[in-house]
């Protein structure tokens, strides 16, 4: 048993003239490299607030609470409605497309559909979530346009309307998906009582599951405008860059985030009002994304404590 | 630094005034008793006495709860084992765990013997070799996989997994094998093995079992301690605790009138 | 046969002390009543169907429009020639180069702090105001849009530190664009790993460190790659941040080192629909190349989804 007593000695030995300095170094590296996330948080609201200041400082309110773009005419206008209207309007159509259809295939994925149907459907959804934006807008652009237009002969070849429908196709399966987490969540004994008690599966639906679900709908839905207000690409290719104040979802508009791309992939110089203006629009856009995934959190915390 | 030194003197844990809260709720009171060499003391009472607690303090384990608080001393072979000085890492090597559930590595068997010679610094090959059957032998193990030393642990059953388990703590070498209830998740047969290998294995080793099963204490055990409600009742030979306990509460929870 | 109505019309006795109540319940059971919701519940069931299916043929009509435009465009001329401003000339070389190229920075950077975050977070962090600040921070950050990256990317990268419209400046900025993805998907893996390990470990004398190394990451390791594939995919598809950096329109020189500038995927994409209103074959090109990316995402998603299977529930 020579040997034995050299392992422990080793072992022994080893534990004594070991300096264990990675229990002491290592938690700081991780902790450094934990800081990156919030310094990039503080790195964005630091350049948009720096910037936006500049901006805030040359316009005048009045201005800015106006209906009149004009970022390079000779003599430019800074009014943020027209962008934040096209924002709107272009959200707004996207969750008319989104919200009844990505609420319809999650009440038909946990209530109706088989658990093979559900296998088959979900990764289905999971790749329409993961085709890039760009793709959307290109076909936006390329495909829905034109055959709106043989609806709507009036249609300009760049519209709020066609974008808007494909980003709600764009965000069914946000809605989808949270929105049916949030139904299976629901306890099955309250379905099974429910249909025990002779309801059919859609009063169970709509009596019992949704109802006891509605935070986590609620904030799928709040997490999806989040999405469609902050979606560029398919916007700034299919809406195009009108600046004008309008109702008309026929018309071009420009939305918040289409302004920022237009702006940075022109030549707006550094150190002008026009570039000053970008950082506004985001630092708006920040905060309302912002705003609106809080609210989401909150919710869904909410409704988590409720069973 | 720390000297732990094996010595010949007789105890090897003397537990004395230990107290131990989770938050404010105190899940130990006022422990005292001691550990000796050689002997196979087991832990009885009933669930939430505290049992399972103790034991994971006598090797710091219970540390990893943040809200645990301690008070009083374990003197292990002399030494405080809360004392500054006193290194986990050291005092770990040197008593080993097995647990409720058999835990090994996803890795092969052989890395699983050798997880603990190889995080403490023993690199060469063939003496890890030899450490891996000498372990596997004393954990009565090792006819049944020295063929497939590089299959997956997982591959075996569940007491050959709790028998891997006990090897790979074997094979640091430790003065102390504390067991939680090592058999409260396998068979009959399965049990039964390891309570032979228990017996076998305390001519080397000092070891500490609680267990939920009386029968498993009157059988393996030399000495018995009975907690309840984070109070040590009663500790004494097994053979006393089971036919002439002194008190009333033990007698109780003996014959089966709760727990 | 029983008459259903019969089961509603029977007399049911109550006695409570010896008081004798009688209580009689008469439930008329009304069978178009019921035939009613049994019809709006299969009607409804149809229209859920639709609806799911809805997605489904949105995306079928999307894939063979996009095939049926890129048809002929597509071939190896076209992977291997550089831009031309002539279509029939025009290949996407330069553009996979600096797709290639950004995933070289971007795989790096954040496998190192997105893996070492969720390390933090899980391993070492106590459950105290600093993890949860930590992570609701990297929530929110999830949840800003692109663009704002790019804006981001724009002032830090571009200008700050001068690293122009170069694939570093792009990949910098894509990194912490896919950052919290990395950093949830991570701990989530993380999370996965059985506690009875980790006391495995620490029962043989580990310390901290050694049981993260030996035993988590061995083990959470397949969730931590299926997470970072899903974060380089969405990398791959994204344009906005790379727009906003101010990418040139054509690039005719392929990029050698990763100051120069790029042009990628997506952003030739982008470019050549824009520029349909002047040549409409861009559009074929543009389609040529959303096959060559859906393909580029579809292998690397199926690649994510064979870890992910193979690995799933080992304990």
């Amino acid at each position: 048993m020579k040997d034995n007593i050299s392992v422990r000695e080793t072992i022994q030995n080893n534990i004594k003239n070991k300096k264990n300095i990675t229990d002491k170094i290592m938690p700081a590296f991780f902790l450094l490299m934990a800081s990156i996330s919030v310094l990039t948080t503080f790195g964005i609201v630091l350049t948009l607030i720096t910037d936006a200041y500049r901006f805030f400082i040359a316009v005048p309110f009045s201005e800015i609470f106006s209906t009149k773009l004009a970022p390079l005419n000779a003599n430019p206008s800074f009014g943020i409605l027209p962008l934040i209207n096209g924002t709107l309007i272009s959200t707004l159509i996207a969750m008319l497309v989104a919200g009844p259809v990505g609420l319809a295939a999650a009440i038909y994925l946990s209530q109706f559909a088989s658990e093979r149907v559900r296998r088959t459907l979900k990764p289905i959804m999971e790749v329409l979530a993961g085709i890039p934006t760009i793709v959307y807008g290109f076909f936006a652009y390329s495909f829905v346009t034109p055959l709106l237009m043989k609806i709507i002969p009036d249609l300009g070849a760049k519209n709020v309307l066609s974008p808007g429908i494909v980003m709600g196709i764009m965000i069914i399966p946000l809605v989808a998906s949270l929105s049916e987490d949030a139904m299976n969540a629901v306890p099955e004994i309250m379905r099974e009582g429910a249909l025990g008690l002779g309801s059919t599966r859609l009063e169970v639906a709509l009596k019992v599951v949704i109802p006891s679900a509605i935070s986590g709908i609620l904030a799928s839905f709040v997490l999806a405008i989040s999405r469609a207000v902050g979606e560029t690409m398919i916007v700034t290719i299919a809406s195009g860059s009108s600046k004008n104040f309008t109702f008309d979802i026929t018309q071009s508009m420009q939305t918040m985030t289409g302004y920022i791309v237009e702006f940075t992939s022109g030549d707006a110089a550094t150190g002008t009002t026009g570039y000053y203006s970008l950082y506004a629009v985001g630092l708006l856009l920040f905060l309302f994304t912002m705003v609106m995934n809080l609210i989401a959190q909150y919710i869904s915390h909410k409704y988590r404590e409720e069973y | 630094m720390t000297n732990i030194e094996t010595n010949n003197h007789n105890i090897v844990y003397d537990v004395e005034g230990l107290n131990l809260w989770y938050g404010d709720d105190q899940a130990l009171k006022n422990i005292n008793m001691q550990i000796e060499k050689n002997e196979v003391t087991a832990i009885i009472g009933p669930s939430g006495c505290g049992k399972s607690t103790f034991i994971k303090t006598l090797n710091r384990m219970i540390e990893n709860i943040p809200i645990v608080r301690t008070s009083g001393e374990i003197r292990y072979h002399g030494k405080n084992i809360f004392d500054k000085s006193m290194r986990v890492e050291e005092l770990r090597t040197m008593v080993g765990m097995v647990f409720q559930k058999p835990n090994p590595f996803p890795k092969s068997i052989f890395e699983n013997v050798v997880y603990g010679p190889r995080i403490h610094g023993i690199k060469d090959k063939k003496i890890l070799m030899e450490i891996t059957e000498s372990s596997l032998r004393s954990a009565a193990l090792w006819d049944e996989v020295k063929d497939r030393l590089h299959d997956n642990a997982y591959g075996l059953s569940g007491g050959q997994q709790q028998r891997l388990c006990i090897a790979r703590c074997l094979a640091v070498q430790p003065d102390v094998i504390l067991m939680d209830e090592p058999t409260s998740a396998l068979d009959p047969i399965a049990t039964s093995k390891i309570e032979e290998l228990i017996d076998r294995l305390k001519e080397d080793y000092t070891i500490s079992i609680v267990t939920h099963s009386m029968q498993q204490a009157a059988r393996i055990s030399d000495k018995t301690a009975f907690f309840l409600m984070g109070e040590l009742i009663e500790f004494d030979n097994t053979k006393v605790i089971f036919s002439n306990p002194r008190d009333q509460r033990t007698e109780d929870y003996i014959t089966g009138r709760f727990g | 046969m029983m008459d259903f109505n019969t089961i509603g019309q029977k007399t049911f006795n109550l006695s409570t002390k010896g008081v004798k109540k009688v209580n009689t319940y008469k439930i008329k059971i009304d069978h178009d009543r019921i035939n009613r919701r049994i019809k709006l519940n299969n009607i409804s069931k149809v229209v859920f169907s639709l609806s799911t299916v809805f997605a489904l043929i949105v995306l079928a009509i999307l894939l063979y429009r996009i095939g049926v435009q890129s048809y002929g465009w597509l071939n190896f001329k076209f992977l291997t020639k550089n831009l031309s401003i002539f279509p029939e000339k025009a290949g996407i070389y330069g553009a996979i180069i600096g797709t290639v190229g950004l995933m070289l920075i971007v795989i790096p950077v954040t496998l190192v702090l997105g893996v070492a975050t969720a390390i933090y977070l899980e391993e070492y962090a106590t459950r105290g105001k600093m993890q949860a600040f930590i992570k609701i921070n990297i929530s929110n950050l999830a949840s800003v849009p692109s663009v704002i990256f790019g804006l981001l990317g724009l002032t830090v990268f571009s200008r700050m530190l001068n690293l122009g419209s170069s694939i570093l400046a792009g990949g910098l900025t894509m990194s912490l664009l896919v950052l919290p993805i990395v950093v949830v998907s991570s701990q989530e893996a993380i999370k996965a790993v059985p506690n009875f390990l980790r006391e495995a470990s620490y029962a043989m004398g580990a310390n901290k460190w050694t049981t993260v190394r030996k035993v988590v990451l061995p083990v959470a390791i397949p969730g931590i790659l299926t997470g970072s594939i899903l974060a380089l995919s969405r990398a791959i598809g994204e344009t906005a941040p790379l727009v906003v950096l101010g990418i040139p329109t054509l690039i005719l020189r392929i990029p050698k080192t990763i100051m120069d500038d790029f042009t990628a995927l997506p952003i030739q994409i982008y470019y050549w629909t824009l520029d349909t209103v002047l040549t409409a074959e861009y559009a074929n090109l543009a389609a040529a190349t959303i096959v060559v990316l859906l393909l580029v995402l579809f292998i690397m998603n199926s690649f994510a989804i064979v870890i992910r299977n193979k690995f799933q529930k080992r304990f």
